[in-house]
């Protein structure tokens, strides 16, 4: 009974990651059908922030339960600027060239991210364990948990009902829907395209470093961090259907509960498990489990 | 006006210069010269494929396997010929390929970019988490005999360089007549318009699939030739920066012609050199401004440059 428990409650907090970090991937190419290849990297610019300000804020010694709100906020907030600064400053000039190109756009940016992250932060690690301890553990049927690994299952939650509310139930979500549906009519009914492109890049750069943020006191942050972090939610987000967040919380799940229990049971396959569970739901599915219909264009 | 294909003659031209430049040259620039020409031939293999408007974002795959495959020959099964090693290399790219490649070839654009990067990533971590195959440390590939001639009787500094050539220029060789071929035209036609070229009765998938084990068996000879130069294989082979490597040098060479790549290949080469020499550790950053110039500015790489130049010349010549 142990097992089944620990390997669910493994798989939840993986699970919860992993959404966060692929939510943001998945909403950017759903609006801008951009596969944003930096994403990693602005993953890794939100764990850094947050590994600097948490041992800012604790080496001063302020009340440590405001400090989640800081550091999420502060990396969110990094996340932000510089999802701003690529969109504004680099991906705004290839706008409507092949999808392909765009992807090797954000490959270069990838590069200089990953170099721009070694300038500030050095390449030594940052740790930023305190806010993880500081949570303390409870017992759940006579197996302690980290309270911040439930922590992070409620933000995950959080995030993805305002996400779900965002683009169901504001005005706003219905012209994002709209432009994913179809973006050459909703230009034409007068949807500022341009204005909704900036803020859906700002959003799920923000969300990138939010993942980065929550991972940060659970390990060691270090240059590369990023890297993989692509691959996997890149995994997720087409096992459920690029481009749909329901699909992303499927994937998260699906691939995090697996992993999990890989861990547990057979380590060495804890990677390839991921890869093999999307190579099953694509052989079956090519575009994902909730896959959209499109036009065939001649 | 049809311009005269001279691609043969200067095939054989570079390689008769090149070979020369073995002799003539200091060890270091001749070694940089063998490194460029072997990764061009994975070039040549993403280019093969970009020419199809297929991105592959993990030929390191393939890459990695021609290694192993050469370092598996020579340490563990006793095959110790490069010639015999090349063949078998290709032939691994053809088997993965076509395993692969099942998957693969439903998968366009952004799709079969992301793919094959996973499935490079794959092999990376199959390989780092397997001491039988060398874990993360990889292992040494000794020098191998090149077509009977030993490594003692010939210095295989000098005779790995011109077996290198020979094998790459004769595949540049085989590359262009097959861009020109019905067959090649026909990757043209799948970036135009895969539907059209239905209509002509020809499978896309079936196109995407051959197209996508040629370009591995190419990536595959260039990983076990590269073993052999360095002496070493590890996982890095399959691990996507590398991959991320072999697009970079696409682009900046180009598609249009099939030296394209191997121009690529050796301005990298010199990039790199002089990047690792004034800012090493903006390496990436250098690689990543490049990318951005060369696509903003530059989409049909540095070869296109060439076209201009003849484009001009004939424009003075019939005015």
């Amino acid at each position: 009974m142990r097992e089944p428990l620990v390997i669910l409650l493994d798989g939840l907090v993986y699970s919860s990651w992993l959404f966060i970090v692929s939510a943001g991937l998945t909403l950017i190419y759903g609006v801008m059908r951009i596969l944003n290849m930096a994403h990693g990297s602005l993953y890794a610019v939100g764990a850094y922030t947050a590994a600097s300000v948490v041992g800012w804020y604790f080496a001063s010694g302020y009340d440590p339960t405001l400090s989640y709100l800081v550091f999420f906020t502060c990396a969110a907030g990094a996340g932000v600027l510089a999802g701003l600064i690529i969109e504004r400053g680099i991906l705004r000039v290839v706008y409507g060239r092949d999808e392909v190109l765009v992807l090797l756009v954000t490959y270069a940016v990838l590069l200089i991210l990953e170099d721009v992250i070694k300038l500030i932060w050095g390449v030594d690690a940052y740790f930023a364990y305190q806010p993880y301890a500081a949570l303390g553990r409870t017992k759940i049927l006579g197996i302690p948990f980290a309270n911040y690994d439930l922590l992070l299952i409620l933000l995950a939650a959080g995030t993805g009902a305002l996400l779900w509310f965002g683009l169901n139930r504001t005005r706003q979500g219905k012209f994002l829907r709209a432009v994913i549906h179809d973006r050459e009519v909703s230009e034409a009914m007068g949807i500022n395209v341009t204005r909704l492109y900036t803020a859906t890049f700002v959003i799920g750069s923000a969300l990138a470093a939010l993942g980065g943020a929550v991972t940060a006191p659970s390990l060691s942050v270090v240059p590369g961090i990023g890297v993989e972090v692509i691959v996997i939610a890149f995994a997720v987000v087409v096992t459920g259907g690029l481009g749909s967040i329901g699909g992303t919380l499927l994937g998260s799940l699906l691939i995090g509960l697996t992993r999990a229990a890989a861990v547990h049971l057979f380590p060495r396959g804890e990677v390839l498990v991921i890869f093999v569970i999307m190579a099953a739901v694509l052989a079956v599915r090519p575009e994902g489990i909730f896959a959209r219909v499109k036009a065939r264009k001649i | 006006m049809r311009r005269k294909d001279r691609t043969y003659p200067i095939l054989v031209g570079l390689f008769l210069l090149f070979s020369g430049a073995v002799f003539f040259t200091p060890r270091w620039f001749s070694f940089l010269l063998t490194v460029a020409v072997a990764r061009s031939l994975v070039v040549l293999g993403v280019v093969l494929l970009m020419r199809a408007g297929l991105v592959s974002f993990g030929q390191g795959f393939f890459y990695c396997i021609g290694g192993y495959v050469a370092g598996f020959s020579s340490n563990a099964f006793g095959v110790t010929d490069a010639g015999a090693v090349v063949i078998l290399a290709a032939l691994g790219a053809v088997v993965a390929g076509a395993i692969v490649g099942l998957l693969l070839c439903n998968y366009r654009d952004i799709f079969f970019a992301m793919l094959t990067l996973a499935l490079s990533m794959i092999l990376y971590s199959v390989i780092v988490k397997n001491p039988a195959l060398g874990g993360s440390d990889g292992f040494n590939v000794p020098p191998p005999t090149i077509l009977g001639i030993s490594p003692e009787a010939v210095d295989p500094r000098v005779s790995l360089p011109l077996f290198t050539f020979a094998v790459a220029f004769l595949l540049y060789a085989l590359a262009h007549r097959y861009f020109l071929s019905g067959f090649g035209y026909a990757g043209l036609a799948l970036r135009m318009n895969e539907i059209r070229l239905e209509y002509l009765s020809l499978s896309a998938r079936a196109l995407v699939f051959l197209k996508y084990i040629l370009a591995g068996v190419l990536a595959s000879v260039g990983g076990a030739l590269i073993a052999y130069i360095s002496g070493h294989v590890d996982p890095e082979l399959a691990y996507w920066t590398t991959s991320g490597e072999f697009v970079f040098i696409a682009l900046l060479g180009g598609t249009g012609h099939v030296l394209a790549p191997l121009a690529g290949g050796v301005v990298f080469e010199v990039i790199r050199s002089y990047a690792f020499d004034l800012a090493p550790s903006l390496w990436q950053m250098v690689l990543g401004v490049i990318l951005l110039l060369m696509i903003i500015f530059m989409p049909e790489g540095l070869w296109s440059l060439t076209e201009r130049f003849l484009e001009r010349k004939r424009d003075e010549a019939a005015p």
